[in-house]
């Protein structure tokens, strides 16, 4: 038996604290890569600035490997997250963690940030960050089995289904990403997708070669089943128009995911993907209120991306302040 | 048996450990025989006792020191609690080897018993001050679940701060019994008093709110 040890020493060092008697030329609400990210332009612009998340990283703790990070051939998610966390140490920008923005208005010129406990900040400008979240299958039985079953962190409760039967639902890289995570432990690994694969052919053909992998496409879960525990999906095969069960200890929804907008969403213009709409400078129809990275229309969520249009973003707002101030 | 930590995270550990304050104690329980990772855990707090001097590990075979293993109600193995400078258990548990992501709960925790503490805000404190039944708080983590150390920390601190309370880490798949038994299939999951389940890495509030309403 081997153990590895993910040592984080950020863990164990304390980062700048926001203060809530000052007004911040940019607050960044999100700490995924394209709020990290903008917080480290802004700090170096000269900006008074400072992050505002539930977590640091966003969904850099739920992806195993990334393997597509121009510069670094091969890096877990959280490990990135570590090295963008360091570096914002480093330029001693202001940190506040597991804190939850509820609610945001902008009152005369200024903006009014405030958390779930009360606590308002304010800013001149302030960015949106907040990326997405899994989206639900949205069929009968998924709240019922969540955590008896239902599961949407591949990598965290993979272990957890050692020697058990498993689903993964969805056909994009996380999905199969998943599949190759779980295979690991499970006896056997069902991938079903209602349409056809569309990941990374270099994923697809890693998750052919595991031998405890099948692949059932153009087939539609309906329902999640079982007693006090879950015992299987009900499907429909599209083609021929059958339903059947699949009997599993566990499913992994990884069926793509869903802008969290709800701080905006009566405040500025979404799409009718629910999205932040937002100009080629990250602004939002609110002027003074940016946003970056997946919960805006960009298209290709992905980490370079992301944490791109969070630089962009931060340069912007320094521009406009400069104008407007 | 191989180093179970590598030279650069010693090095690491030992620039950490630099800042500890008082001595801290490590009471490890193994057994003879049949054991899922007990010669892993005792080879992992053996060399981070070799990373400073404020550190200190005492073994004992949960079967033959039964008297010790009642003192911290120990049923299973490998498991190991963290003493003060006074020698005193605060409720500060780890069942299974805190390896992989765990080392991130591991590491403060003896960090925060030498008395570098974190800083809990004011009314969370007073709150904390007052709970004045006994509550016992598992966290069901894996090894490869970057958000587990932060619930287990939460436990912890709770336990370091109030005596009612006991906070434990669980190793999922070493104790898979137990996990069936609370029907872990998602990580982490918080059960409190081994009754009140919570999933996900919840804030402290939620941590309280829950105790309170009990
Ligand atoms: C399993 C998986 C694997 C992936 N693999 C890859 C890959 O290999 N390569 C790649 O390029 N991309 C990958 N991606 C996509 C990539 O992770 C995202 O595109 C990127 O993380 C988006 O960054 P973001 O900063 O916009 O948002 P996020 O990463 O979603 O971060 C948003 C942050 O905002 C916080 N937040 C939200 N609302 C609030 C609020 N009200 N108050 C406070 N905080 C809030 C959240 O807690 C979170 O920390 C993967 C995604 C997943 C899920």
């Amino acid at each position: 038996m081997s153990f590895n040890f993910n040592f984080n020493i950020n863990e164990t060092k304390k980062a700048v604290k926001l203060i809530n008697d000052t007004i911040y030329d940019l607050l960044v609400i999100g700490g995924g890569p394209a709020g990290l990210n903008a917080a480290l332009y802004a700090k170096r612009k000269g900006l008074t600035t400072g992050i505002i998340t539930q977590r640091i990283g966003g969904q850099l703790l739920n992806t195993s490997s990334v393997d597509n990070y121009l510069g670094i051939s091969q890096v877990s998610g959280e490990e990135l997250s570590e090295k963008y966390l360091s570096h914002l140490k480093e330029l001693d920008v202001g940190i506040l963690e597991e804190a939850e923005v509820t609610i945001v208005e902008k009152i005369d010129k200024l903006f009014n940030t405030t958390l779930k406990d009360g606590t308002i900040f304010q800013s001149k400008t302030l960015l949106l960050a907040t990326g997405s979240a899994p989206r639900k299958l949205e069929v009968p039985g998924e709240v019922e089995f969540s955590n008896r079953g239902v599961a949407y962190c591949a990598i965290c409760d993979a272990p957890l289904f050692k020697d058990k039967n498993v689903i993964i639902a969805g056909g994009g890289n996380s999905a199969v990403e998943a599949a190759i995570d779980v295979a690991k432990f499970a006896t056997q690994v069902t991938l079903v997708h209602r349409s056809q694969l569309r990941a990374d052919q270099i994923l697809i053909d890693h998750m052919m070669n595991q031998s405890n992998i099948t692949v059932f496409l153009q087939t539609q879960i309906l329902q999640i089943v079982g007693d006090d525990k879950m015992t299987g999906v009900n499907v429909l095969n599209k083609e021929t128009s059958q339903e059947r069960v699949i009997e599993a200890d566990g499913i992994f929804i990884e069926i793509g995911n869903l802008p969290s907008n709800v701080l905006v969403k009566d405040l500025v213009t979404l799409n009718l993907q629910g999205e932040v709409v937002v100009d080629e400078k990250n602004m939002t129809s609110l002027s003074g209120l940016y946003a970056a990275g997946d919960v805006t229309q960009m298209p290709y969520k992905q980490i370079v991306i992301a944490v791109a249009d969070g630089a962009k973003a931060a340069l912007a707002a320094n521009e406009y302040i400069n104008q407007n101030f | 048996m191989q180093k179970m930590l590598n030279e650069e995270i010693q090095n690491q550990l030992r620039q950490v450990f630099a800042e500890m304050k008082e001595d801290v104690t490590m009471v490890l329980f193994t057994q003879e025989g049949e054991c899922y990772s007990c010669e892993e855990t005792m080879g992992l707090l053996e060399e981070v006792e070799q990373l400073s001097d404020k550190i200190h590990l005492k073994k004992f075979d949960l079967n033959k020191d039964v008297e010790e293993a009642k003192k911290y109600n120990i049923e299973m193995v490998p498991s190991f609690v963290l003493l003060n400078s006074q020698g005193e258990y605060q409720g500060v548990k780890f069942n299974g080897i805190p390896a992989g992501h765990e080392i991130n709960s591991f590491i403060p925790a003896l960090l925060e018993m030498s008395g570098v503490k974190q800083d809990v805000p004011a009314d969370f404190a007073q709150r904390i001050a007052k709970i004045d039944k006994p509550v016992n708080i598992k966290v069901f983590v894996t090894l490869s679940c970057p958000h587990c150390p932060g619930a287990v920390q939460k436990a912890h601190v709770l336990a370091m701060l109030n005596k009612n309370i006991e906070g434990e880490m669980i190793e999922a798949q070493t104790f898979t019994d137990l996990s069936n038994k609370f029907n872990v299939s998602g990580v982490p999951k918080i059960v409190i008093n081994d009754k009140y389940e919570m999933v996900g890495n919840q804030p402290i509030e939620e941590f309280l709110a829950q105790i309170e309403a009990m």
